[in-house]
Order: structure tokens, then C-alpha cells, then sequence
């Protein structure tokens, strides 16, 4: 059978991505769970398996057994399919994140990044920014008030996050000089870590991050103290789960293009890596920084308190939009006074 | 396999355009308009313009109609009843669009005789390609464009302000320098 080698090696690199994100959703539920048992000074959970380790495989285990209840009002076909696509932006982002250097097999080179094209962070933006529609169907198809509410709530808020978070991204890729995330690593390897000459900018960035996974101190949609559980109320059973797996991978999908952009990627300051060895431990730097971002994201959901609907939308349209107006305009000035040095061998 | 994508990404752009026009309900039909979009950003990258297609998904399917939806299930609007009313006006609008249909139609075969450009090469449709000719020969329209959207925004925000004494307060939003009155979704 004659099988064209970059499909064979682009089904391997997808399914190492796969097999790294598909692990998010358990791994950080028990985190989540551990850590906010920490803040709050008391156990958690610690059961299941050593240190409660196991816990996730019960939850798994529950959510599966359970019964899968539509209810009558609902609209069928969006109700059935909002959970689904859900899944469909958190598994198809990280397509363009890069996790390690160019490895050599058989005389061709195979870069590290399932599709290296060169709309890299446009792509990203673009299938992230689909996400919200299954918020949308899933909270119009339950025919609640609650949902709907929380549906309304989805989409208002990408509008006013998007556009902040879209403006932080473009101003990394000014000086670098291509959308191609692999460039982006490259000249932070030549140069210097970007969130240390775009400060403002990464935090725009972060702060938009949150807004755009539905993460506390910004997870109106849900707002389980004001709207029961907002778009997901009437979901249970796997169609929740798979909910939760889409929050956690879109987490750290976001995660990995924060580290890409910010800082370095999968490379570390003044180690170059090559060979296999060297892509594993690109992969295994690219995961530690991710496993650091998530830890970042919990421990914020358990320190700060949710904003009000209002200050949300203030807070992105009066502050974060102009702030990342700002940053690209200083960044650009940068660029031109020649202080952010140019992209290495950029084509 | 290029073409077999052509065809089912092209039958999914005709037939979920069908659907915005034809159904009922409003929320489908803009569920079905996201759908149109994503197929023509398909097409987009199988010309050769990845561009192009990341754009329109980004603009058009990630904001645009998610400000439509917003509007639609914040208005709570529910199946299309009044359908017999305006059987009239979209009857010349059917029409109106036809002929220009048709007008399109007449010009391309017409102008067949003498294709004006070549295909659409990656060095025509590329970022750097596309930014040069933008910011040099179209320097002009580009910045005509975006005045004109700047007086949309602006002629929005005026519109707005009138049709009621405290801005967006039925939004949610409340003016900023005042208390913050209880939110609205």
C-alpha cells in the first residue's frame, strides 16, 4: 500500500496533540478540585485512589451511567447537537501551535505543528471564535429562561472580548513579521520573551483569556449563584461532561497560544534543541507551560469574585479595547525606532 | 480530492443559504447563516486565499452574526407569523434580485471573449501581496471605507442615544460615571 508519508506523520502529530489535550478536562478537575479545597482550607476530594487521584475516573464513570434526559420543550436537533460542537473549536485549535523543533526522518523535514500554514494565529482566532455558537444553541435549544439568559449573556460578551484579545495577538505579530506561530518562537529565541517589551499587552491578553473561556471572575454564562447553571441547566450526563471537557480544553488550547506568543513556546532561553530528544522535551516544555497557566486559571477562579454584567462589558470596551490599542501603537513605534530587532531568517 | 471538497462545501453553501431565506425560525436561519460563511471560507482556501477565508470566519461567522443572534434571542423573537403581510415586497425584491442576477450572468459570458486577469496566483492572493496593493494603489478607497464605517459607528451611536434618554440602559450597560443601576440582560 503506497501512503503519503506527511499524512502518516500529520495523523502522529495530531495524535500526540490529542492524546496531551484529551487528558486536560480529568487532570484538571481533580486540580480544580484539589486547589479549591486548599483555598478554602478543607480536604476535598481525597477518597478515590491515593491523594483522590482516581476521582476523575469515577466522575467519568458516573457521567457515563447516568440518564440522558432531553427535556420536552426542548428543540430537539440544536439540543442534541450544541454539546458536539462544543467539542468541534476545542479539539481543532491547537492544529497551530508548534511543540517542537524541525525533526529530520528519511532525509525530509517534518516541522512540529500538525498544520503549518502560514494564517497560523489567524486560523486559531477563527475556530476559536465559533465556540460561542454552541453557548448560543445550547441555551436557546433548553427553552429555559436561565439558559437563555446565559446564551445572551455568551454572546455579548465575545463581541466585547474578541476584538481586545484579536488586537493584543496582531501587535506580537508586528515585529515578528508573520503569522506563523513557528517565527514567533523563532524570534523569541533571537531575542527576548514578548510579554517583557509587550507587557500591556499579555495582559490584555490574559484578561481577555478569561473572558473568552467563560473562566470566574467572567463566567456569566454560567453564573451558577445568578442563573442556576445558565446555558448548561438542562444538560446532564455525558452532554454535561462533554461541556466541561470543551471549558478545560479551550482552556488550554488558549493556554498553549498564550505561552506561543508570550513566552517562547516550546523553547527555553538560550537551550537549543534538536533531534528526537530535543522534540520531546519541546513537547514536555510546552506542556509544563500550559500546566502552569492552568494553575493560574484555577487559582484565580478561587481568589476573585465575578464581575457584574455591566462592569464586564465596561471593562472590555472602555479599558481593555483602548489599552491594546495603545500597545499596538507602541509596539509598532518599536518596531519602526528598530528596538524590538527583526525576525530571524522570516521569508 | 480537491474537487470532491469543491462540491460538497459549494452544495453546503447553496443549501444552507436556502435555509436563512427559508425558514421560519430566525435562530436557524442564522445558524444556517454561519454555516454559508464556513463553506464560502472553505472555498476561500481552496482558491488559494487562506487568508481571506480565516478573515471571514473571524469577522463575518465569529462576530457579525453573533451580534445578529444576540439581537434575535435578546428580542425574543419567535417563528416567523406575519409571513402572508410582506408576500408583496418580497416579491419585488425576488425580482430586483433576479434581474441583477441575470445582469451578472450576461456580463460574464459576454466578457468571456476576453479574460481581463489571469487565475488567481498564491503570489496574487498572499498577506504581503494583498497588504502591498491595499496600502498603495488602493490607499484611497481603503481609507474612503473606513471613514465611511467610522460614520456608520457614529450615526449608530447618535441613533441610539436618542431613542432614549439613558443609553443602552435596556442593554445592560449603564453610563459610567454614574451609580450602577441593576443589569438587564
Amino acid at each position: 500500500m503506497n501512503v503519503n508519508p506527511d499524512l502518516i506523520a500529520t495523523l502522529v502529530k495530531y495524535g500526540v496533540m490529542f492524546a496531551v489535550f484529551i487528558n486536560v478536562a480529568p487532570i484538571m478537575n481533580w486540580v480544580e478540585r484539589r486547589a479549591c479545597a486548599f483555598i478554602q482550607d478543607r480536604p476535598g476530594p481525597n477518597r478515590v485512589g491515593p491523594i483522590g487521584l482516581f476521582q476523575p475516573l469515577a466522575d467519568a464513570l458516573k457521567f457515563m451511567f447516568k440518564e440522558d434526559v432531553t427535556p420536552s420543550a426542548a428543540d430537539r436537533p440544536l439540543y442534541l447537537m450544541a454539546p458536539a460542537l462544543a467539542l468541534l473549536p476545542a479539539f481543532t485549535t491547537f492544529v497551530v501551535i508548534p511543540f517542537g523543533p524541525d525533526l529530520t526522518v528519511d532525509g525530509r523535514t517534518i516541522p512540529l505543528v500538525i498544520a503549518d500554514v502560514d494564517t497560523g494565529v489567524l486560523l486559531f482566532l477563527a475556530l476559536s471564535s465559533l465556540a460561542v455558537y454552541s453557548l448560543v444553541m445550547a441555551g436557546y435549544a433548553s427553552n429555559n429562561k436561565f439558559s437563555l439568559l446565559g446564551s445572551i449573556r455568551a454572546s455579548a460578551q465575545l463581541i466585547s472580548y474578541e476584538l481586545a484579545l484579536t488586537i493584543a495577538v496582531l501587535a506580537v505579530i508586528i515585529p515578528v513579521g508573520s503569522f506563523r506561530l513557528n517565527d514567533v518562537v523563532a524570534y523569541q529565541q533571537a531575542h527576548v520573551w514578548n510579554f517583557i517589551p509587550q507587557i500591556i499587552g499579555f495582559l490584555v491578553f490574559l484578561i481577555a483569556a478569561f473572558a473568552e473561556t467563560n473562566r470566574l471572575p467572567f463566567d456569566l454564562p454560567e453564573a451558577e449563584s445568578e442563573l442556576v447553571a445558565g446555558f448548561h441547566t438542562e444538560y446532564g450526563a455525558m452532554r454535561f461532561a462533554l461541556f466541561f471537557q470543551a471549558e478545560y480544553t479551550n482552556m488550554a488550547a488558549l493556554s498553549a497560544l498564550g505561552v506561543t506568543l508570550y513566552f517562547g513556546g516550546w523553547s527555553l532561553p538560550g537551550v537549543h534543541l534538536s533531534g528526537w530528544l530535543g522534540a520531546a522535551l519541546g513537547l514536555a516544555v510546552l506542556v509544563a507551560k500550559i500546566a502552569i497557566c492552568m494553575a493560574v486559571f484555577v487559582w484565580v477562579r478561587w481568589t476573585f469574585p465575578r464581575f457584574r454584567y455591566d462592569q464586564l462589558m465596561r471593562l472590555g470596551w472602555k479599558i481593555l479595547l483602548p489599552l491594546s490599542i495603545l500597545n499596538l501603537i507602541l509596539v509598532a513605534a518599536m518596531t519602526l525606532a528598530g528596538w524590538l530587532g527583526s525576525a530571524p531568517n522570516v521569508s | 480530492m480537491e474537487t470532491a471538497i469543491f462540491f460538497i462545501f459549494a452544495a453546503l453553501a447553496l443549501g444552507s443559504a436556502i435555509v436563512v431565506v427559508a425558514h421560519k425560525s430566525p435562530v436557524y436561519s442564522t445558524l444556517s447563516l454561519v454555516l454559508t460563511l464556513f463553506s464560502v471560507a472553505v472555498l476561500f482556501v481552496l482558491l488559494g486565499a487562506p487568508f481571506l477565508g480565516a478573515l471571514q470566519i473571524l469577522i463575518y461567522a465569529g462576530a457579525i452574526v453573533v451580534l445578529f443572534l444576540f439581537v434575535i434571542m435578546l428580542l425574543n423573537l419567535q417563528k416567523e407569523e406575519t409571513a402572508r403581510n410582506v408576500r408583496g415586497a418580497q416579491a419585488w425584491v425576488a425580482l430586483i434580485g433576479a434581474v441583477v442576477f441575470a445582469g451578472m450572468l450576461v456580463l460574464l459570458f459576454w466578457r468571456r471573449a476576453a479574460p481581463a486577469a489571469g487565475p488567481l496566483t498564491e503570489e496574487l492572493v498572499s498577506l504581503k501581496a494583498l497588504a502591498r496593493v491595499m496600502f498603495t494603489d488602493y490607499l484611497l478607497p481603503f481609507e474612503i471605507v473606513g471613514l465611511l464605517l467610522l460614520v456608520a459607528v457614529i450615526g449608530a451611536t447618535v441613533a441610539a442615544r436618542k431613542s432614549s434618554d439613558s443609553p443602552g440602559a435596556d442593554l445592560g450597560f449603564d453610563r459610567s460615571d454614574e451609580e450602577p443601576k441593576e443589569a438587564r440582560p
